[in-house]
């Protein structure tokens, strides 16, 4: 376990810590290139670039938007749910929501 | 002459002068652009990496607003599994043990896979890994990839159904090892788009194609058709990660898309990942564990820069053991890891490791 922390502590955003899971959503979704996708996901929070990996900024952050965050707050949004909150925030497709939804038109 | 502690390529701890580092640093981007017919790393490159080197903290990172994507190719078999691959063997469940990448270590994607990451292997029990993984979807808040190899080795025999090339160019019997890797390239695409297709059905993020190129060019050529079916028919993410620097000739005459495969370094490889339609790609660059970290760092930084500079999408190089600058050992000094993470990132151009 050594190796991956060591990356997550020198040069990882911190996932749902922070907004890690947002840009690589970007990165994944629209090919952006790491400052473009940061900029992307920063004008959506209306946070600046460097406060996507701040844990002070981005726990507020999250949990005003309830779109998941690192602690088990009874209620907050989680698994799914979050993942259908950062889908419409970000203006992607998430392929497992998309299906849910599908699923909900009976 | 104050002396800085670094590692060998092998892991092992050394001491090294000033002169000595910046010596290894010259050394090891002249191998790199002479190799890859790349551009050396500039003189303010070099500066940055020493600093990096010299920097006599045991832990070092990005500045601030520099952090980066982390993608990986493991995920929750670091935790649960160990056949010699440096996972820990707790008990766990593939679910849980994703839960505690995305809660624990804070870990921005991870990954899904088999216990046998080939899509070979995965074919036979493809039901059971799906229903695991739709759980794992419905549970998980951080982009999930399907992790798997295209190895398509395990495509000849006595593994496989198709004639072994090992064995036939020994004898002479040039032709049929190139047909045999031929039809073993068709096997190979059409169960990687078998696999990817069922992956879409269930909801899946991303599929992560890995170690692509480790049975040289028609393993390659394989991975690069399935991907760009997998993105002209589905809504899957596609992440391409190579086995290595340098794409072997095993076949030698295959093409994709009119470039010969074999020979294709990463600044290469990514440009015809791209035209396939992947969105992330990870280069490899191999650890040459004879020689010092800074020797290998910079081989790998002035690879990955050459790639990133050429690239339109996204690159993630390869970090592991053994690869990108970090030692060829099981578990890789945290001192020297945290250096790699920093020079990729900062001087190599990664959007994400």
């Amino acid at each position: 376990m050594g190796m991956p922390m060591a990356h997550g502590l020198a040069s990882g955003i911190g996932g749902i810590r922070t907004a890690g899971d947002l840009v690589a959503w970007m990165q994944m979704t629209r090919k952006m290139r790491i400052n473009d996708a940061k900029a992307y996901v920063a004008a959506k929070l209306k946070v600046s670039p460097t406060d996507l990996s701040d844990p002070f900024v981005m726990r507020d952050v999250r949990e005003e938007l309830d779109i998941g965050i690192i602690t088990a707050v009874p209620g907050c949004a989680k698994g799914i749910e979050a993942r259908a909150r950062i889908a419409e925030l970000l203006g992607i497709e998430i392929n497992c929501v998309t299906r849910l939804r599908k699923k909900m038109k009976f | 002459m104050r002396k800085y502690l670094t590692r060998r390529g092998d892991g092992g701890r050394i001491e090294m002068e000033a002169d000595e580092i910046i010596r290894d640093i010259e050394q090891g981007t002249q191998d790199a652009a002479e190799r890859g017919k790349i551009a050396r790393l500039s003189k303010s490159d070099t500066e940055h990496l020493m600093d990096i080197f010299t920097n006599p903290n045991r832990i070092v990172g990005v500045e601030p607003g520099r952090e980066v994507v982390l993608t990986d190719d493991i995920g929750p078999f670091r935790l649960i599994i160990d056949q010699g691959n440096s996972a820990v063997g707790i008990s766990l469940g593939n679910v849980q043990a994703i839960q505690i990448h995305e809660r624990g270590y804070g870990m921005d994607t991870t990954t899904f896979a088999h216990f046998d990451a080939s899509f070979k292997a995965v074919k036979p029990v493809l039901a059971n890994v799906l229903q695991e993984f739709e759980n794992a979807l419905l549970n998980t808040i951080i982009p999930i990839y399907f992790c798997c190899m295209p190895n398509l080795g395990a495509y000849y025999m006595p593994d496989g159904p198709f004639p072994n090339p090992s064995d036939l160019m020994p004898i002479g019997k040039i032709k049929e090892a190139l047909e045999s890797q031929e039809k073993t390239v068709e096997r190979a695409t059409n169960d990687m788009i078998y696999i990817s297709e069922a992956l879409a059905s269930i909801g899946c993020d991303g599929v992560n194609f890995d170690t692509v190129g480790a049975a040289g060019d028609g393993d390659f050529l394989a991975t690069l058709r399935a991907v760009e079916h997998v993105k002209k028919n589905t809504n899957l993410s596609v992440q391409v990660g190579m086995a290595s620097e340098f794409v072997l000739g095993l076949h030698g005459g295959l093409e994709y898309s009119g470039k010969r495969l074999a020979g294709m370094y990463p600044h290469q490889q990514v440009k015809v990942v791209e035209k396939a339609g992947a969105d992330i790609f990870g280069p490899v660059v191999n650890t040459k564990s004879t020689k010092s970290v800074p020797w290998n760092l910079a081989r790998a930084v002035t690879f990955c820069k050459a790639c990133s500079e050429a690239s339109n999408i996204p690159v993630h190089p390869n970090v592991g053991m053994g690869v990108g600058g970090v030692p060829m050992f099981e578990t890789p000094p945290p001192d020297v890891v945290c250096r790699v993470s920093k020079a990729l990132v900062e001087i190599g151009k990664a959007d994400g490791l």
